[in-house]
């Protein structure tokens, strides 16, 4: 390894915490088996995977609907009709918690579904570059890469206002900066590998070095870092909604139902309308999490030297 | 090694001024006109042009970028839209709330977080180090809205001591007095930062744990404790400095939600303030400040691991 490229590699921009290093130690063997804390993390997100989708229908009341229209009070305590008890307008949590269940979960995705789409297009697309576009395209990343992904957030919120679509492509470019990163080093990494050597020598064309020299080498940390992505495009997301600059009132995500049933904490009423939706969250992305260390460990990757 | 300083130094001004332009050309696509939202509907034309001229925003993009650029150098923000206030004084009035808690936290965080996480890798595989790994890997993953909310289940419902929401003056407050009266928000965000220091900093140890000089000692008899602290330790203060800066710039976002969530004012309720009011001026501003110091305590986290790697500081 050529001492520029030690250095790139040992102050790799800061990720959120997460350091990944591209390829895996070893040879993924056998088939696949989760662990019984991967099992428990993939049962939850099948779990929340299935409120998301199918919430609504199931919900006993509608979003905004009062279970008690006679008796009108905020925060009623969990009873027949409202098994999560009532929110700051009397509505029912449980109900609002499933509805809010695919938004949270619906937004995220699709915005981490973008940001793979654009931050491997161009992260490969610059990986196998001439070197003067792959140092303006990185350059410009990285001074993205180098700013809260809040403030980038708190800018756009400002400048369009906020909407499904407006958050979904927010998260999705700004992490596409992320995914860009780990990309281009993988494509970087596995472009000096004699296999691909072999195949430019046989005179390959660039497409068919994608499509069946790199990819199928970069696939499974991808795949691995797209759960992670996942985790903290849900946070942010659910970050946004609760500093009420997300999902806008009468609709309901996760983030928002703890903004606004705050008041319960501070006037000591009830726990339960601020816990329910930020458990919510939490049980989704620690489940996530257990997962992927999961899936990583099993395919060798560094990163389950996370743990 | 110099050479390399200054070549990161670089790239940090090159960053800021890419970052001076996000914000400001990303706060210029607002709908609606300064001017107009300032002086109101019923302002006549005439009026709303002689104001858009004061203000200069009938230049080109570029002069304003310029104007702007060089008033924030010389320390003048401009004026709010919403409130008609200069923005420095709106700081002025908010700035300590923030300040102490991220200091309170930083001095009080980092120490406990550093030796919980250097006591994990002195004993690696044993259960003090699992639970801690367990107990760290899930909060990493929580929002910080789920840690503020189970501590405050924990302190206000369970044990009574406290309030869900912070309270009062800090005016004329000492030290224990301060960490008393922002105990909860200090505590989550002690939380947030824990659970990357912890594992950041036990797997920085470890790596140096696993190099062959270390390897001798052990082999020579040197006691544990006197590896992990003469040999170990000091040769992981690079990576650790690293890690704490990265952390500490990771506060900025924590900072916001947990001002929020227990409703007291600072610079991150400014600037919710600001994105609700639409008060671009004011994001402008406050933007630039949250992003310089998220910047530069970056820029000391790659200087620590410059300054750390010795094949770095003398190549061959």
């Amino acid at each position: 390894m050529t001492k520029k490229q030690e250095i790139e590699h040992y102050v790799a921009p800061y990720d959120e915490g997460v350091s990944f290093d591209e390829l895996p130690d070893s040879e993924p063997t056998g088939r696949f088996r989760l662990s019984w804390s991967g099992w428990l993390g993939a049962s939850i997100v099948a779990f929340w995977v299935f409120i998301a989708i199918f919430g609504p229908a199931l919900a006993p009341l509608g979003e905004n609907d009062l279970p008690f229209p006679d008796d009108y009070s905020e925060f009623q305590s969990p009873r027949e009709g409202a098994w999560l008890g009532t929110d700051v307008s009397d509505r029912d949590i449980l109900s609002r918690l499933m509805y809010g269940a695919g938004r949270t979960i619906g937004i995220a995705f699709a915005a981490t579904v973008l940001a793979y789409f654009i931050g491997v297009i161009l992260g490969i697309g610059a990986a196998i570059s001439s070197p003067r576009v792959d140092m303006v395209v990185s350059r410009i990343n990285d001074a993205f890469l180098s700013l809260p992904t809040i403030m980038l957030g708190l800018v756009v919120v400002a400048a369009v206002g906020s909407s499904i679509p407006v958050l979904i492509v927010t998260a999705g470019v700004i992490y596409a900066t992320v995914v860009f990163r780990l990309a281009r080093a993988l494509g970087q990494e596995i472009m000096v590998m004699d296999f691909v050597e072999a195949a430019k020598v046989r005179g390959e064309g660039r497409w068919w070095i994608i499509t069946r020299e790199i990819w199928p080498n970069a696939a499974m940390p991808l795949l691995t870092d797209f759960g992670l992505r996942l985790i903290y495009v849900i946070l942010f997301i659910s970050s946004l909604s609760f500093l009420g600059l997300g999902v806008q009132p009468p609709q309901s995500d996760w983030g928002s139902m703890v903004r606004e049933n705050l008041g319960a904490l501070s006037y000591g009423q009830s726990v339960i309308p601020v816990l329910a939706p930020a458990l919510a969250i939490a049980t989704l992305t620690v489940a996530i999490n257990l997962v992927v260390d999961d899936i990583s460990a099993h395919s060798g990757g560094k990163l389950s030297k996370r743990l | 090694m110099t050479q390399l300083i200054l070549k990161r130094l670089g790239i940090g001004l090159v960053t800021v001024l890419a970052v001076s332009l996000i914000i400001f050309f990303g706060t210029k696509i607002l709908p609606g006109d300064a001017a107009q939202i300032r002086l109101g509907q019923s302002a006549t034309p005439e009026n709303v042009a002689a104001f858009r001229a004061r203000l200069g925003l009938d230049q080109p993009y570029i002069v304003q970028y310029l104007a702007w650029l060089k008033n924030f150098i010389q320390g003048d923000l401009g004026t709010s839209l919403a409130s008609d206030v200069p923005i420095s004084s709106l700081i002025a009035d908010r700035y300590h709330n923030t300040v102490i808690v991220s200091l309170l936290t930083a001095a009080i965080g980092v120490p406990i977080s550093l030796g919980l996480g250097i006591l994990a890798a002195m004993y690696p595989g044993t259960v003090y180090d699992r639970f801690l790994t367990l107990i760290s890997v899930s909060l990493v993953a929580a929002p910080e809205f789920f840690t503020a909310t189970l501590l405050v289940i924990f302190f206000v419902f369970v044990l009574d001591i406290g309030n869900a929401i912070v309270v009062g003056s800090t005016e004329g407050k000492g030290l224990f007095e301060l960490i008393d009266h922002f105990a909860l928000p200090i505590t989550t965000l002690c939380f947030v930062i824990a659970s990357q220091l912890i594992r950041m900093s036990r797997a920085a140890v470890l790596n140096v744990m696993s190099s062959p000089y270390i390897e001798m000692a052990i082999l020579k008899g040197v006691s544990r404790r006197r590896i992990i602290f003469r040999h170990a330790l000091l040769n992981a203060i690079g990576p650790i400095v690293n890690v704490v800066a990265l952390n500490l710039a990771y506060l900025v976002t924590g900072v916001i939600v947990v001002e929020v969530y227990f409703g007291y004012n600072g610079l991150a309720t400014l600037i919710v303030q600001g994105v609700q009011t639409r008060d671009y001026v004011l994001i402008q501003g406050l933007g630039m400040i949250f992003c310089l110091t998220y910047v530069i305590l970056m820029l000391i986290a790659d200087i620590a691991a410059y300054a750390s790697n010795a094949r770095l500081r003398h190549p061959k």
